[in-house]
């Protein structure tokens, strides 16, 4: 799973580099996520803006990278495309997750 | 239905679409595992019969259908492979949908319940599909005829 990951100091920035997550490649997603977490302590911000496709087993792959970084690390999204949203938006994920419409460097020291 | 037919022949070998709606079918044979069916339905969204929908509507079938043929491959074929039957017709504003399999008929042979999930306590990390199906479709409909489980459900697009 082509994921990079960029350190913008505490934080790590992961940008998933393939347009889809689904049944076939979730563990895979989860597996490099695992790996992305332990480049540092900080927040983990997904970029999601290059996903056109994401299905149940992409969202609770998803869903299981944030419950594996703990409270303390809370996995925010950015970027996310239309299909991508719906799939938030019908499982009210999106009321869980935050959700940042784009990056940009004044949000690297928001809280 | 002629030119239904004619497409259908060139993907598959299934014989008859379905028979009560009019428009441009596509038929595919998908062997029930992940990898292909996720190949399978990058395909289909290429496929010319499907050049007319919008984005909107594309992104839903894409996603209904991952999600029925996913339920297809983890719980019908949970326990022995197999292949599934994708069947479409693109008529105006509206994609019909069947999917046959051979696999284990749905619990009590019937559709399985399927909200919002439960987002209180620990967070789901499944049990989303028969919510997002649901809220997609209409006319969903499922049958277990000699055998083999068939799916049907239409979409707006």
């Amino acid at each position: 799973m082509n994921i990079t990951v960029e350190k913008q100091g505490e934080l790590l920035m992961a940008q998933v580099q393939q347009d889809r997550i689904d049944a076939a490649c979730a563990i895979q997603f989860k597996d490099r996520m695992r790996q992305i977490s332990l480049e540092g302590q900080g927040r983990v911000v997904l970029d999601l803006s290059q996903v056109a496709f994401i299905d149940s087993s992409g969202l609770g792959a998803v869903v299981a990278v944030r419950k594996a970084l703990g409270a303390e690390r809370p996995l925010e999204l950015v970027g996310l495309t239309p299909t991508v949203q719906k799939v938030f938006r019908l499982t009210r994920m999106d009321s869980i997750f935050t959700i940042h419409d784009r990056w940009d460097d004044g949000l690297r020291d928001a809280v | 239905m002629t030119v239904g037919m004619t497409v259908c022949a060139m993907l598959c070998n299934c014989k008859v679409p379905m028979a009560d709606v009019e428009g441009m079918a596509l038929c595919l044979v998908i062997a029930a595992q992940p990898d292909a069916v996720s190949l399978a339905l990058q395909r289909v969204m290429r496929a010319p019969e499907l050049a007319g929908l919008n984005a909107d509507g594309r992104g839903t079938a894409e996603l209904v259908l991952a999600e029925v043929l996913n339920n297809v491959v983890e719980h019908a074929y949970a326990c022995y492979p197999g292949e599934i039957e994708l069947r479409l017709i693109v008529a105006p504003a509206c994609l019909h949908c069947r999917i046959i399999d051979s696999g284990l008929p749905m619990p009590e042979e019937r559709l399985p319940p399927g909200g919002p999930p439960d987002l209180g306590g620990d967070l789901p990390e499944g049990g989303f599909g028969w919510g997002l199906i649901r809220a997609l479709t209409t006319g969903l409909e499922y049958r277990r005829l000699a055998g083999r489980n068939h799916l049907q459900f239409s979409l707006p697009v």
